[in-house]
């Protein structure tokens, strides 16, 4: 059966001497350091990926909702290429794929190269959402921007973008509790995030207690987003719509 | 900048290396399907039983496996499994048999939120009328609930399970032999992996975009019936 020794995490991962102390101790790298480390690499990633996620999501949604054929078919076609395709494999794409045929990338970090991964693979299931968002206003309310003489840019600005954003919130919040769990395939580009941390550092015996906080991290990590999401959501509340209260 | 060169891609060597990954992986795809809508559809019944010893073990159960990511589920069950079946005195799973089993129990949970809308999408005047004409749980459940509410939520079960087959990718992490598998391998024999990685990014891609052609049909189809 698995074992049980919490002073493992004590203990330097090289040398397997205890630590003075189990964190941050000087000249050692404790388990505690380690997993504590990896935990910033899922969160960085997460985040910014996120971050690339909305802009290039919420970019790419709009350019599918505008009255332009061809603008309109390269949102879809974005939309599709990057839903239809495995994260493992577009990840692969972007590290090993990409530097050999675009050089300049050579000098990429891997930890980049995930970011664009991920990021860009959300972009599409955020684009998705954002054009939901902006199709479920009525038209009239393109119309009447129109009417009142602006140009297509700013009705979207002033008129349509305001309340479809408001209205992704919430489907974007799972999204992006998504990006934190979808953030766990970086293992297989060695980036030493929490799984890569977990697989390197239990044996058969006792992987129970490496595996156990680190799954515990990411159900925190993902509950973190959440919350902090739905403090947004309350945030930008428009009195009057949508469950305000 | 690498000169592309798919020429080594032939049948033969197709048949040789990516067949097999092929067909692990949707027969993975199926298995998992069939057995996550079977298990999902018996834990959204349980979460909607309404009787609190049912619904809390299912809500545990759903709500656990959904935040946590798909890799370190595989990895639990991939490491665990031995210790659960040492007693019974099997050992040695292949790595295919591991994500067989771990798919199945994983997807059960996306699968039966999908359930848990559709039998509520089911108006409640059917139950009653089910218990009116004398039939009991069982049968309002199996003749009147559950057929509506599968096709209610036919074709997003079947996204469900687009989404499925791009998981199955995941179980390079305890290294199955799947698709993505099989053309690692042929780029590794061949010493071309730039060109086996866009191909099997290809492949996905045909196969996930048709399917959801496929299913966005289905979905006017159905529309158009209610």
């Amino acid at each position: 059966m698995p074992s049980w020794d919490w002073q493992l995490y004590c203990t330097d991962m090289v040398t397997e001497e205890v630590a003075p102390s189990c964190f941050g101790a000087k000249g050692y790298e404790t388990y505690l350091d380690a997993m504590v480390h990896a935990w910033g690499w899922t969160m960085s990633i997460s985040v910014l990926g996120l971050l690339v996620a909305l802009i290039a999501g919420s970019l790419i949604g709009i350019l599918r909702t505008v009255p332009n054929r061809k603008v309109a078919l390269f949102g879809e076609a974005w939309t599709e290429l990057f839903r239809n395709i495995p994260l493992i494999v577009q990840l692969f794409i972007w590290y090993h794929v990409m530097p050999q045929l675009f050089s300049p990338l050579q000098s990429v970090p891997s930890s980049v190269l995930m970011v664009a991964a991920i990021g860009l693979f959300t972009s599409a299931r955020i684009a998705e959402q954002v054009k939901a968002g902006i199709l479920t206003l009525p038209k009239g309310q393109r119309y009447a921007g129109q009417a009142l003489g602006l140009t297509l840019p700013q009705t979207y600005r002033h008129v349509l973008l305001p309340m479809a954003f408001r209205i992704v919130i919430p489907p974007v919040t799972s999204e992006s509790m998504n990006i934190v769990k979808n953030s766990a395939v970086a293992f297989a580009v060695s980036i030493p995030d929490l799984t890569q941390f977990a697989l390197q550092s239990s044996e058969q015996s006792s992987f129970v207690q490496i595996f156990l906080p680190v799954t515990l991290l990411y159900f925190i990590s993902a509950y973190i987003i959440n919350r902090v999401a739905k403090l947004i959501e309350v945030y930008v509340r428009v009195p009057g719509i949508l469950g305000a209260k | 900048m690498t000169q592309l060169d798919f020429s080594f891609l032939t049948w033969d060597v197709l048949r040789a290396f990516v067949s097999k990954g092929l067909l692990f992986s949707i027969q993975l795809t199926v298995m998992a399907m069939l057995g996550g809508i079977l298990l999902g559809t018996l834990l959204a019944m349980m979460r909607l039983s309404g009787r609190k010893w049912l619904e809390v073990p299912a809500t545990i159960y759903v709500d656990t496996l959904r935040s946590i990511p798909l890799v370190m589920v595989i990895l639990w069950v991939y490491l665990l499994l031995p210790f659960a079946t040492a007693a019974l005195g099997w050992n040695n799973f292949a790595p295919e048999t591991t994500a067989l089993i771990t798919f199945t129990l994983f997807e059960a949970t996306y699968y039966s939120e999908i359930m848990r809308a559709g039998i509520q999408s089911v108006p409640k005047g059917q139950v009653f009328a089910g218990y009116a004409m004398g039939m009991n749980y069982r049968q309002t459940m199996g003749l009147v609930v559950l057929p509506q509410a599968f096709r209610n939520m036919l074709p997003v079960l079947l996204t469900q399970t687009i989404v499925l087959f791009q998981d199955t990718s995941l179980v390079y992490a305890i290294g199955a032999y799947d698709l993505l598998k099989g053309f690692e391998v042929a780029g590794k024999n061949y010493n071309r992996p730039v060109e086996t990685y866009l191909a099997v990014a290809v492949v996905y891609f045909v196969i996930c975009f048709s399917l959801s052609m496929l299913v966005r049909r289905l979905q006017k189809k159905i529309a158009i019936i209610r």
